[in-house]
């Protein structure tokens, strides 16, 4: 296999989590909701769908079983924060602390057993096609609806009656309210839709990565995604090229080590949080820009009056 | 109802933050572990240790521990917290937690402190290590038998001496099979993220290496080892599950027999400050069964393992350091506090030691 090749597909697997779980809530913020759960979302989808990978002996099920764990874990904070109007901030930190706690008692069971991991996509003829092959048909599925993810979620949000309506709530709850859309209703379904995402992402975690449960195993990737949709400046597209970037100038330093260049480890390791602080300060240069795509309403809880 | 709401989610996160209760009169032993005890690696082998304890001592004594704790001001808060309930001896597991220890262990002179894998000591400080190293010159010299290409890769954590005496270890291993053989050393900055880990080993693979070593905690290298047939080892507890082809040993550590005998000291008061490095002849260090190789390199890893129980140092000259200088004279062996501050690399690794 060629390095560059071997390189890209290792920058793919790592770029997919992240890039999953940022669309996913990118959306959520898009209808004007700030949930910081999804470290907490994310590990309990990874959690899941080890176990359930485990117990049935499908990967698949197990993917299944992880997309719904993270939707139904996010419908918590949506009854929280949505119903009882509590504030988005604290929700989402404990929604956080939660799963990490809780996956973890969920999971003393699976710790040590070796999981089902996804098999990878095969297409006589295409996969082993020279150069692009493997690259292109040769990658696990999650890979694939990944970026079938972000595709759908720009089409939705910019091309769609429904899209509109989602961000025009997110930019005034009031004024959409005004017009007889039922906010509430919306942001259940983009909160549940982010769940679902930061849960396949946990899922791509256990189930594809490193096919294991281990406590913690997402290791602050939630907290990463959620830099990434203020780093793609709620822009779907964005958030795909900003997740490969973070993924290439991390595969990127490992590479620089093992072939021996002397940079300091510890400057090459903080690189990727040094690229996305870089992009964002230029990012936030045109301010014009920036209000734009900020969802006004943001983090501001919303009650209806009847 | 919002707020009672987010009550029992607050009380619920901070239940699972720590185990264990509390009585007056039975020794409270308490632990703080820098990783999940589900790492199944070195975090859990060290709670593998307090449950023998818990078990070998029954009803006098009851345990507590916090796991997760991040070195730095995180770890101040944890041993002042574990002191403030009541515990009566305090083992800190990770290195980073050194300058909290010495803090804590200050400010209550009643209480006492063991650290692993430090070197800073007090009247109630203690410190003990296991001799990591010793099994990783058998795995080097494991890896230089089977790597068909003379180059390994090295997962490694943090630059420091802990790491880097394993690193020289593994080499100095390696040499002695062959003297040309190569190591690609690649830092993860962390002790454990699988993915991180597991980035490092497809790297390596990608570029070379055709064996991989780690000193970081999970599993997750090793698998990428297994999926690409190729080999590796297993680090702090047998990973041969997760790697039934690729596992060619692992570097286990067995805390429980210290632990029980150090607990009983504190109980029946001869508990002293101690400095002890404990390796493969006590049994702190113990290689899993030698796997997935030729009989001829299982027998040679064997006579190198009892080689070393009989009391040999892989620090044994002569060695050179990286430069060419001469570090270790013919027959020297290396002190325990230079192993212990080790900050250069041995001579035929081709990279440079960060500092």
């Amino acid at each position: 296999m060629d390095i560059t090749i071997a390189i890209l597909l290792t920058i793919a697997t790592a770029a997919t989590p992240l890039l999953i779980a940022a669309i996913g809530e990118l959306v959520v913020e898009r209808s004007g909701v700030l949930n910081l759960g999804v470290e907490g979302m994310m590990i309990m989808g990874a959690v899941g769908g080890f176990g359930a990978g485990y117990l049935t002996g499908s990967a698949w099920l197990g993917l299944l079983a992880a997309i719904a764990i993270g939707a139904l874990f996010s419908l918590l904070f949506a009854v929280m924060t949505l119903s009882l109007a509590t504030n988005q901030v604290a929700t989402g930190l404990s929604l956080t602390l939660l799963g990490l706690g809780f996956s973890g008692m969920m999971g003393t069971g699976f710790v040590g057993l070796p999981g089902q991991r996804l098999p990878d996509l095969y297409i006589p003829g295409l996969t082993t096609l020279p150069v692009v092959g493997e690259f292109l048909f040769g990658q696990d599925p999650i890979f694939y609806i990944s970026i079938a993810l972000t595709a759908g979620v720009a089409w939705f949000l910019f091309k769609t009656r429904a899209g509109l309506t989602l961000r025009s709530i997110g930019d005034s709850h009031g004024s959409a309210h005004a017009l007889g859309i039922n906010v509430i209703r919306y942001r259940y379904m983009a909160v549940i839709f982010g769940g679902a995402c930061a849960g396949l992402a946990g899922g791509q975690l256990s189930l594809v990565y490193t096919p294991q449960w281990v406590e913690n195993m997402s290791a602050g990737r939630g907290w990463i995604a959620l830099a990434l949709v203020v780093f793609a400046s709620w822009r779907p597209w964005r958030v795909l090229v900003g997740a490969y970037i973070f993924g290439a100038v991390w595969i990127g330093q490992l590479h620089a080590q093992a072939f021996g260049i002397p940079v300091p480890p510890q400057i090459l390791s903080s690189l990727p949080y040094l690229a996305t602080i870089v992009v964002l300060v230029l990012i936030s240069r045109n301010k014009r820009l920036t209000m734009m795509n900020t969802p006004a309403s943001l983090g501001q809880p919303f009650v209806p009056d009847r | 109802m919002k707020r009672l709401l987010i009550a029992l989610m607050a009380t619920a996160a901070s239940l699972s933050m720590v185990v264990g209760a509390q009585a007056a009169d039975k020794l409270k032993a308490c632990w703080v572990y820098v990783g999940p005890i589900g790492d199944f690696g070195y975090s859990y082998q060290h709670n593998q240790g307090r449950l023998e304890a818990e078990k070998a001592l029954g009803d006098k004594i009851e345990t507590s521990y916090l796991e997760n704790v991040a070195e730095g001001p995180d770890a101040d808060r944890a041993f002042e917290r574990l002191a403030r309930e009541g515990c009566g001896i305090i083992f800190g597991t990770s290195f980073g937690f050194m300058d909290s220890m010495v803090k804590v262990a200050k400010k209550f002179p009643d209480i006492k402190f063991e650290h692993a894998t430090g070197y800073k000591t007090a009247d109630n400080l203690g410190v003990y290590n296991a001799r990591f190293y010793e099994g990783r010159y058998v795995m080097g010299q494991i890896a230089a038998k089977v790597s068909k290409k003379g180059v390994a890769g090295y997962i490694g954590s943090f630059p420091i001496p802990e790491v880097v005496m394993g690193i020289n270890a593994f080499m100095l291993g390696a040499q002695s099979v062959n003297p040309d053989f190569k190591l690609k050393i690649v830092w993860v900055s962390s002790w454990f993220d699988p993915g991180k880990e597991a980035d490092a080993a497809k790297t390596l693979f990608d570029q070379g290496v055709d064996i991989i070593s780690q000193h970081t905690d999970s599993t997750a290298p090793l698998q990428v080892a297994e999926e690409r047939g190729l080999h590796g080892f297993g680090q702090s507890s047998d990973m041969i599950k997760f790697a039934p082809h690729a596992q060619l040993t692992s570097n286990t550590d067995e805390w429980g027999p210290y632990y029980i005998e150090r607990i009983k000291a504190a109980l029946d008061g001869t508990w002293k400050p101690d400095n002890v490095w404990l390796g493969i002849k006590d049994g702190a260090v113990v290689l899993s069964p030698f796997t997935n190789m030729p009989d001829d390199v299982k027998a040679m890893a064997e006579a190198s393992e009892k080689k070393i129980t009989d009391g040999w140092n892989p620090f044994t000259g002569p060695v050179y350091k990286q430069d060419g200088s001469e570090w270790l004279k013919d027959g020297q062996v290396a002190k325990d506090e230079v192993l212990l501050g080790m900050n250069f690399y041995v001579k035929g690794i081709d990279d440079k030691l960060p500092q």
